[in-house]
């Protein structure tokens, strides 16, 4: 039971940044690398907020901090052209003494006795157990970005960001600036991304600069193996597609550690296999399918 | 309306492969005029499109359009004032998007709060009252996604965008090129339908001749970057299929000419 809820609580927050991936990989159709870099930077922001006693200000101060990494890879992207996977990969770098340097040269920070929203949210809601309250809260913030981007992605502006993923030369034909779309895109993504890197420095009580690595890889694990149970449909099903996917990611990486099939220490290549399978079963499946034929027109030219 | 001012553009200077695309060319539009574009493969007719709408910037001369430079003007910042419709239909629309999606998009063109519905009730409205003049039934699916039409359902969804903001100017690329005979047909008469009633100033490039000197009220020849006819009034009325062959085969027979001599 523990270990259904506790990764409950993980998926919503995870799911945030599951959410921040959809944009840049599905609606954007441009991976975004800058995710491992802008994760930890909203732990680093939140944590150390949290240690001054402000973890509210350390959230949004965390968001707004992931906003700008984002919005650093995609001015790499437009006005100075350099490669989506390497602008993501240059913010990546860049971030991790930005990172070093939130954290104040330190390669963590505690939140043991400091406050933040999980004990806060406790403390306000007195008749219900620890991960009662927790998972409100976590439900209450995941709920929040899914609301916010299925009313964003409905706007004139959430329409050209998608029109540009779709089809950039109709976009330019409308008279409407792609690159500025892209950055602000991209921009967004890192945001909610960051988001669920603070959120979950103050869920675990502390913030790590490894937190990030692989994080994109689990994202992406997560939009995929939501598309796997609702396939891929309008964006206001993606989104909610890939929250339930990381929900499923947690639970299946929780059964697992739990079973001791596999050492903590394996998650990361697990997530990196969940991602290399489903993203290769398009070439594996037209592979198969020539084999078929193949055999077919040799078995028909032996009848003959 | 729109002129265009002794432009030159050269394609890859100062190589083996260099190519001069747009050779001193100037060219005056008047407001309403509608201009037929003919021309055998590399006379430079889309590179004309191109330095219109900003794709790639002259080497030299300028380009104005009702009285702007617009010159240096980004490709997305002429899109407020040009209508451009691609030959292949899957550039005109984004297909992962509705029909009414891809109408707001086009019909916005830069105005308005960002913030505002997608697709207003209004707006939805009124696309489907355009639409339905077409007689394809596109109106009763404006829910489906763009990419589940056919390529003349396509097309004709993109010349409605690229018409719908009342555009100074439209550029139509061989638009029908691509498209089956009968929908090519349909789609000509849409076009000429839209272009009529606006009484938008239009560009036109096509392989048919024959299109070339019905449609429109002007038409010239393109060759190597430059123009080489350039005929409208009583003088375009009297022009013929076959008289404008044999004046493009008698060019042609002069240059072979020249070039035999080179030779010898």
């Amino acid at each position: 039971m523990n270990l259904l809820i506790g990764s409950l609580h993980l998926g919503l927050i995870y799911g945030l940044m599951a959410l921040g991936i959809y944009i840049t990989f599905r609606i954007l159709n441009t991976p975004d690398l800058t995710t491992d870099g802008s994760f930890t930077l909203g732990t680093a922001m939140s944590a150390s907020f949290a240690v001054m006693g402000m973890p509210v200000t350390g959230l949004v101060l965390g968001m707004l901090a992931g906003a700008a990494a984002g919005t650093v890879t995609g001015l790499l992207q437009t006005k100075l052209s350099i490669h989506p996977i390497l602008s993501g990969i240059l913010t990546m770098s860049g971030l991790y003494t930005v990172n070093l340097f939130v954290l104040g040269a330190r390669s963590n920070v505690s939140l043991l006795g400091s406050e933040h929203i999980f004990t806060r949210v406790s403390a306000a809601l007195p008749g219900l157990s620890k991960n009662s309250s927790r998972l409100i809260l976590a439900l209450a913030l995941c709920a929040l970005g899914y609301a916010a981007l299925v009313w964003f992605f409905r706007t004139h502006l959430g329409l050209c960001i998608r029109a540009v993923g779709d089809n950039d030369d109709m976009v330019r034909a409308s008279s409407i600036d792609v690159d500025r779309m892209r950055i602000i895109a991209t921009a967004m993504s890192n945001a909610l991304v960051a988001f669920s890197g603070a959120a979950a420095a103050q869920y675990q009580g502390f913030a790590d600069i490894g937190s990030g690595v692989g994080m994109m890889v689990v994202g992406l694990a997560s939009v995929i193996i939501g598309e796997v149970f609702f396939g891929r449909r309008s964006v206001t099903a993606g989104f909610l597609s890939a929250i339930f996917g990381s929900l499923a990611y947690r639970l299946v990486i929780a059964l697992a550690l739990k079973s001791s099939f596999f050492p903590a220490y394996a998650l990361k290549l697990v997530s990196a296999l969940i991602v290399a399978v489903a993203l290769s079963l398009p070439a594996v499946r037209d592979g198969l399918r020539i084999r078929k034929l193949r055999r077919k027109a040799f078995q028909n030219a032996l009848h003959k | 309306m729109l002129s265009i001012n002794n432009a030159v553009k050269v394609f890859q200077p100062g190589t083996s492969s260099e190519r001069t695309a747009l050779d001193d060319l100037s060219l005056e539009m008047g407001r309403g005029e509608f201009l037929t574009i003919i021309g055998s493969n590399g006379a430079g007719k889309s590179t004309l499109f191109n330095a219109i709408t900003g794709a790639f910037l002259l080497d030299r001369g300028s380009v104005t359009l009702g009285g702007r430079d617009i010159t240096w003007l980004p490709p997305h910042k002429r899109a407020f004032f040009i209508g451009y419709l691609f030959q292949d239909p899957m550039k005109g629309t984004a297909p992962g998007m509705t029909i009414e999606e891809n109408l707001s998009l086009a019909y916005s063109r830069g105005k308005r709060w960002p913030l505002r519905p997608g697709v207003s009730k209004g707006d939805a409205d009124f696309f489907r009252d355009r639409l339905e003049r077409f007689g394809m039934g596109l109106e009763d699916r404006m829910k489906t996604k763009a990419g589940m039409l056919s390529g003349g359902q396509r097309q004709v969804l993109a010349l409605l965008m690229s018409t719908v903001g009342n555009p100074e100017l439209l550029l139509l690329d061989e638009h029908t090129a691509a498209l089956d005979p009968a929908s090519a047909e349909q789609v000509t008469r849409i076009t000429l339908d839209l272009v009529g009633t606006q009484n938008i100033t239009t560009m036109m490039i096509t392989h048919n001749i024959h299109q070339a000197l019905n449609f429109g009220t002007r038409t010239i020849m393109m060759e190597e970057g430059r123009i080489i006819l350039d005929i409208r009034g009583a003088k375009r009325r009297e022009m013929t299929v076959s008289k404008l062959m044999d004046m493009y085969s008698q060019r042609r027979k002069r240059e072979l000419d020249n070039d035999r001599m080179l030779l010898i």
